[in-house]
């Protein structure tokens, strides 16, 4: 294992993103909520970029306690989107969140000093 | 020793370039070797939306052309459109984003945008069908439909067609107005890069009219293809009943094809036109394999229903084309293998992308199948399409 240099964490703002080249690997390193995720940015559809697209709140259905239909309301789980084709997957856990059982490859971020670096 | 490679980049939603968003479909073309063997993708698209400005000039008739050219930029008029967000509320980015592409240079915009995906991909040759015009089928007046695909045929053969060889189509037929679309045949078919003619699918008008029947006579005449492309209509009295896009795509692109190929069947058309080369695009193929089977079961019931008939009604449609997207893509891969056997997908299937739509499909999605040899993977992505369109056989793709 190797860490490979990101950024300088001042130069993050929330939701920005970096895409490390490590090795042979794409990482992308996400940073919301004042935490780092990094998940490998092969999407496991069709390859595509997974890390590069939209971070979009959940939707959920809100029903009645008699489970009638209310409406569809974001809740406050964060996606991150493929901008392929939208497969979109659980920021905190990297699962798809339409098949939990597939889950990208996660990696450790750690910090030195003012200095981000990915693990891989 | 070497230190390994470590780059960063930002990602930025302020420019976009499709050989970038691409990229990763350039590194699985660069590995599997694309650039040795032909691939043709039989339904890719453009927007023609972002040319009408140029298309309506081409519309023949003075009092239809003002009306369209007056409408243009505002969001009703002259052409109709559908409910439904292809960009899943702008999570699929390409979709508006493309505004922003600086393509290749080109004579036209659009061969750039194209040539620019086809290259990322690993395409040689691609079948270039419209976007909004799909729905032009559901235009509740007829002449509208012809006006629209005679202007917007002479455009694409004009400003495209003639310009590049790498894209070639088949033509939109007006069918809702039967002599119109014969006459599109006769304009057309002799025209650069018209590898046949194509026939929107959600619309009310049967295939086995008596009016059709010259214009598959034509076709059959000219040894092009004829091709039903899917889509849906949301203001289909079945569809209406769905209340998400989700479930008018996914039952739309499959009904309107299924009804069409039933008929196509049960009325023998097949024995009527034998040389007529018939293609069913965007409908996946898991129809193809329950139709074979629910029709073959009435049939040995019914054969007078259909007396035209000689063999099972799968035997038919076993002899007929298929694009691959969307492909569904089962857990259990064995059911796929049982489809791709039903449909005779060595000979009969042909790759699509269906890009830059939402559900588009890379090659991979048969490259990379397991049950499939060699033989077979290169004649799904491009041998038969080449055979099937006259297309000179070398790959002329270049991967970034």
């Amino acid at each position: 294992m190797a860490e490979f240099f990101v950024a300088k964490s001042s130069d993050f703002q929330d939701g920005d993103r970096r895409i490390v080249t490590a090795g042979q690997r794409e990482i992308g390193v996400i940073y919301k909520g004042g935490h780092y995720y990094a998940y490998s940015n092969t999407c496991l559809h069709q390859g595509g970029p997974a890390c590069e697209g939209l971070l979009i709140n959940n939707v959920v259905e809100v029903l009645n306690p008699d489970r009638t239909y209310v409406h569809h309301a974001f809740g406050d789980k964060v996606h991150f989107v493929c901008p392929w084709h939208g497969w979109e997957y659980d920021l905190e856990t990297g699962e798809c969140v339409g098949d939990r059982k597939q889950k990208l490859r996660r990696f450790e971020v750690v910090k030195r000093g003012d200095d981000v670096y990915v693990v891989a | 020793m070497d230190m390994p490679r470590n780059e960063v980049r930002p990602v930025e939603f302020g420019t976009f370039s499709t050989p970038k968003h691409l990229e990763h479909a350039s590194e699985q073309a660069r590995r599997r070797n694309y650039q040795d063997f032909l691939i043709v993708d039989v339904d890719s698209h453009h927007y023609e939306n972002e040319s009408y400005a140029e298309v309506f000039e081409y519309i023949e008739s003075p009092v239809m052309r003002r009306d369209a050219i007056e409408s243009a930029g505002r969001s009703t008029g002259f052409l109709n459109t559908q409910v439904g967000g292809q960009s899943l509320s702008g999570r699929i980015i390409r979709n508006k984003a493309r505004r922003l592409e600086k393509p290749r240079a080109a004579k036209h915009r659009d061969i750039g945008m194209t040539l620019d995906w086809m290259d990322a991909m690993g395409v040689d040759y691609a079948c270039l069908f419209p976007t909004p015009m799909l729905f032009l089928s559901a235009h509740p007046v007829p002449e509208v439909e012809a006006a629209m695909a005679q202007a917007y045929n002479r455009w694409l053969c004009e400003r495209i067609l003639a310009h590049e060889p790498r894209i070639v189509s088949m033509l939109y037929l007006p069918f809702n107005d039967p002599d119109a679309a014969y006459r599109t045949v006769q304009e057309f078919g002799g025209r650069r890069g018209v590898v046949g003619f194509m026939v929107t699918s959600p619309r009310y008008k049967s295939v086995h009219d008596n009016a059709f029947m010259r214009t598959y006579a034509a076709i059959e005449e000219m040894g092009k293809v004829l091709s039903f492309h899917a889509a849906y209509n949301w203001d289909d009295r079945a569809l209406a009943m769905c209340n998400r896009f989700i479930a008018a795509h996914a039952l739309g692109f499959m009904w309107f094809n299924m009804v069409h190929m039933t008929n196509w069947v049960v009325n023998g058309l097949p024995e009527r036109f034998p040389k007529l080369k018939v293609m069913w695009i965007e409908s996946g193929l898991t129809w193809a394999y329950s139709l074979m089977q629910r029709l073959d079961h009435s049939f040995l019931m019914r054969t007078s229903d259909c007396p035209s008939l000689k063999r099972k009604p799968s035997e038919y449609m076993r002899e007929m084309y298929y694009s691959t997207q969307p492909m569904e893509m089962p857990d259990d891969k064995s059911l796929m293998e049982a489809t791709f056997k039903q449909i005779k997908a060595d000979t009969q299937l042909l790759w699509s992308s269906d890009y830059p739509h939402w559900d588009f499909d890379l090659p991979s999605t048969i490259y990379d199948l397991p049950f499939l040899d060699e033989k077979a993977k290169r004649n799904i992505l491009g041998g038969t399409a080449a055979k099937l369109f006259n297309l000179d056989p070398r790959p002329v793709k270049r991967i970034p």
